[in-house]
């Protein structure tokens, strides 16, 4: 009877312990928290005795991760933003213009005439031809600017979409590739963002693509949302200089309307550029990770028209003349100019290895935010509000903790007592879980805690009711016990699956704080079902082996 | 030892005699529950209207009158003041809560705006703080009342299945009619007592669901038990006889579950106060419906009485076990 191998009963007790030594990380929140800001400040080369005796105050060698706050309970600012992806088909089908332009050019002969015609959607570009017999010549010249896609779901597909329509040129991106660019422009604002948020130095923030084009920002600590949007809203720094000269002194004093911008990535070179940008970042409208003529990795350009003619104009002048690509006052390099580059594009190489190409491509390009954000919600909680939050939360859940043991204690007396070790570890499981997981626990997340207390005696009330109504009909008090938590399993089962879905659901479906509640409830669920079945169980056939009562008094 | 008991050993209470009466005030209840949703109306929060809520925390007392005269030449439309108290809150916090009806463009309200806002009630009062400051967008909102009610209907539809699935058919309308019932009831209680119904409550109104259901579960297992072992007894009999049985659970977990949220409505803070509310009530009315909604429910489809005679074995795995 009461069969519970030895390799159970170790498995349990492991778990348990296991739940006691990761919670208890969160019993001491703020010393924990400074240990790891410590250790983290210090791997990051700031040794100081200070932050030594900020790391003493919690031991190395024990479990340091401890549950997140969310931001309703530690104060800080929440943004979802909306990024207007179909920004960018216009900027990238007025950079296309000066190229299809120069192109048709070169066959005016067959073509006749090029005129850039009105278009309702800033998307489309239409072209009029002067001679209408031109017009397969003229798609066919047009159609080798599109290039076959390099993406992996694009594979196959042009990116450009090319015809004819009433004796006009119609050009537009294709499906394929406005999926492609909205992913783009999405991974570009998020690196932006992040970039910006990053540079605040504020702590932990959150960023996050949600759905097609939102992005969320959660910043804890900070006094305003507005901040954060000051932050991202900013214009971005990245500039075309013409190079006066390089000098190895980074104070040396420039002439006028000349600065002095060190190297990206070479310590020690400095240039002395002029002041005066000859064209700047918000006029790329793209760049891309690609190969110079020799194979190596570059990054590829491409600017809007009035920068493309901007640029134009000055390569043609310079040929010859190392200009600087500058990025938030450092210098990524200095080519010299070997031609005059007048469709607007062009390409830089350097150093790099692919990944450093494509960084800097993603770089170049989150010089600008590539469309604008619009804000979509925006909150703002106080560090006192969230503190106010979690004494509350902490006062209620032990107030509603010791109500429910005692509780428990009265009505069942021993057997009660040996649910409430269960109940408790019940507890101790949910924060050593979401320490582990690196859960967020949030204001109605508090809530399900101190439900899942209500709650989580429910297995236990149900197998000792029924070990209750076994004992008059059965044979021992051990058949009892066995009969109770057989015959309990399916009602525990069938309840606690019920109510484990709904959480599921919620978690699905749900955002932000609602989320965390789902989040602990769900957990809550699980570690209820184990505490009451074998926690409480272990202890019984322990206490029930020792002791071979001829009755219970349950 | 001392030993609480609130139910004794062996009670014969007859729950399911009054049903048709129980029944009809469940009805009644419902009928009256959608006329007030319908006349009057929940009071939605930004979360599903959009808008933007700022909490004030100040050492002066609240003067709703000077909050309004001040941010009047504003012109930000429909603006809600209330003084918000909590016995927790210490004598010189004065909190007010005051909503502002969102812009028609599907932004959010500008940073530009929320600084007039701001800087218009710390001229009224020098020691004003901005505790909280939310908005939502109508973009957003919109949004969030789909996934609001997309989450509650497919909680029901795996609810249905699931007990579908593991019951009968009888069973399966008998829960999601009983969880209907509770949500409706609840949404009747917002809308009378003007409640802020937000997408807390929508987590409230899933978990009243989740603890309604547990309670419905354990109630059906018991009659799926009593079933099989009585199969000539008048289904009435059975019934009641199941509910006596599983009474003193149904009420020690009630009362473990109301404990632990009357401490959390009393010591929690007032910014959960709805969220429990709407749980504690959700734990009376689904103690109420598993009984005389679901219960009832299943005995006017009818139910099977020749369980355990071949097939549904996988639904009926435990039940048939216990029949041995």
């Amino acid at each position: 009877m009461l069969q519970f191998s030895l390799w159970k009963r170790a498995l349990v007790i492991l778990i348990c312990l296991a739940a006691v030594v990761f919670s208890a990380p969160n019993l001491f929140y703020d010393r924990v928290e400074r240990h790891n800001d410590a250790v983290a400040q210090i791997a990051a080369g700031n040794d100081t005795p200070e932050l030594q005796a900020e790391r003493a105050l919690w031991p190395d060698w024990l479990p340091s991760d401890t549950i997140n706050l969310g931001l309703d309970l530690r104060g800080g600012a929440h943004l979802l933003v909306e990024v207007r992806v179909s920004d960018v088909y216009a900027d990238r089908i007025d950079a296309l213009w000066p190229e299809v332009r120069d192109l048709l050019r070169t066959e005016r002969a067959t073509v006749g005439g090029v005129r850039r015609m009105p278009s309702d959607d800033p998307g489309v570009l239409r072209v009029a031809i002067g001679n209408a017999e031109g017009m397969q010549r003229a798609l066919e010249v047009v159609r080798t600017l599109s290039q076959p896609m390099q993406t992996l779901t694009g594979i196959g597909q042009q990116d450009l979409d090319i015809h004819e329509d009433n004796g006009q040129i119609i050009v537009t991106l294709s499906e394929a590739e406005r999926l492609a660019t909205d992913d783009r422009t999405m991974r570009q604002s998020l690196e932006i963002i992040r970039r910006r948020v990053d540079e605040a130095g504020t702590r932990e923030p959150t960023i996050l693509r949600q759905g097609a084009d939102r992005v969320l920002i959660q910043v804890p600590g900070v006094g305003s949302a507005d901040e954060i949007l000051d932050l991202i809203g900013r214009t971005a720094r990245l500039t075309f200089h013409p190079v006066v000269r390089t000098t190895s002194n980074g104070n040396e004093a420039p002439g006028p309307r000349q600065v002095v911008y060190p190297a990206m990535n070479e310590q020690g070179v400095y240039y002395v550029l002029e002041q005066t940008a000859v064209v700047s970042g918000e006029q790329l409208t793209d760049a891309q990770p690609t190969f110079d003529q020799n194979g190596r990795p570059a990054v590829s350009f491409r600017f809007n028209p009035a920068g493309a003619r901007a640029f134009g104009l000055y390569t043609a002048e310079n040929i010859g003349n190392p200009f600087a690509i500058v990025l938030d006052n450092e210098v990524i390099s200095a080519p010299v100019i070997q031609s005059a580059i007048p469709g607007g594009s062009g390409i830089i190489t350097g150093r790099f290895t692919i990944e450093e190409s494509t960084q800097l491509a993603i770089l170049l390009r989150a010089g600008a935010l590539p469309a604008s954000i619009q804000v979509l919600e925006q909150r703002t909680i106080g560090p006192e509000l969230g503190q106010d939050s979690v004494d509350a939360g902490k006062v209620a859940a032990v107030v509603a903790m010791a109500a429910v043991l005692l509780y428990m204690g009265l009505s069942y007396g021993f057997y009660g007592w040996i649910a409430n070790v269960a109940l408790m570890m019940n507890v101790a499981m949910i924060f050593a879980i979401l320490s582990l997981i690196g859960g967020t626990l949030t204001l109605p997340g508090i809530a399900g805690i101190v439900l899942t207390i209500g709650m989580a005696v429910d297995a236990n009330v149900l197998i000792f009711e029924r070990i209750r109504e076994e004992l008059r009909t059965a044979r021992g008090p051990a058949r009892a016990i066995e009969l109770g938590y057989e015959r309990a399993m399916s009602a525990i089962l069938d309840a606690n699956i019920t109510t484990f879905m709904t959480a599921a659901i919620l978690y699905a479906l749900g955002s932000g704080p609602v989320r965390g509640f789902a989040i602990t409830l769900g957990l809550g669920i699980v570690t209820s079902v184990f505490s009451a079945i074998f926690v409480t169980r272990l202890i019984i056939v322990w206490w029930f082996e020792r002791r071979r009562p001829k009755t219970l008094n349950l | 030892m001392y030993r609480l008991k609130i139910v004794p050993d062996d009670t014969d209470i007859n729950f399911m005699g009054p049903w048709k009466y129980t029944f009809g005030l469940s009805m009644v209840l419902i009928a009256a529950s959608i006329a007030v949703f319908f006349a009057i109306g929940l009071n939605f929060g930004i979360d599903f209207r959009g808008g933007t809520t700022i909490r004030t925390e100040a050492t002066q007392p609240v003067d709703v009158g000077a909050y309004r005269e001040a941010l009047a030449p504003l012109n930000l439309g429909d603006i809600a003041i209330t003084e918000v108290y909590d016995p927790s809150f210490r004598d010189d916090q004065h909190v007010a809560s005051m909503r502002i009806q969102a812009p028609d463009d599907g932004e959010a309200v500008s940073p530009a705006v929320l600084a007039q806002v701001q800087s218009a009630l710390q001229g009224v009062d020098p020691s004003i703080t901005f505790a909280s400051v939310e908005s939502v967008g109508p973009k957003v909102s919109g949004e969030l009342v789909q996934e609001a009610i997309l989450a509650v209907l497919a909680a029901l539809g795996a609810v249905l299945i699931y007990i579908w699935l593991r019951f009968e058919w009888q069973f399966a309308l008998g829960a999601v009619a009983a969880l209907v019932h509770d949500l409706i009831l609840t949404i009747g209680v917002f809308v009378i007592l003007q409640l802020r119904f937000d997408l807390a409550i929508i987590a409230a109104l899933l978990t009243i669901v989740g603890y309604s259901l547990n309670d419905t579960v354990v109630v059906f297992d018991r009659m799926r038990e009593n079933l099989i072992k009585y199969k000539q007894r008048p289904v009435l009999d059975v019934m009641n006889l199941s509910l006596n049985e599983t009474l003193t659970r149904t009420l020690m977990t009630s009362f473990t579950t109301l404990i632990a949220l009357i401490a959390l409505f009393v010591l929690g803070g007032d910014v959960l106060r709805g969220f429990v509310f709407a749980m504690i009530w959700g734990i009376f009315v689904g103690t109420w419906s598993s009984i005389y909604v679901a219960a009832v429910i299943v005995k006017l489809l009818g139910v099977k009485r020749d369980w355990g005679k071949g097939g549904d074995k996988a639904g009926t795995q435990f039940a048939t076990s216990s029949s041995k």
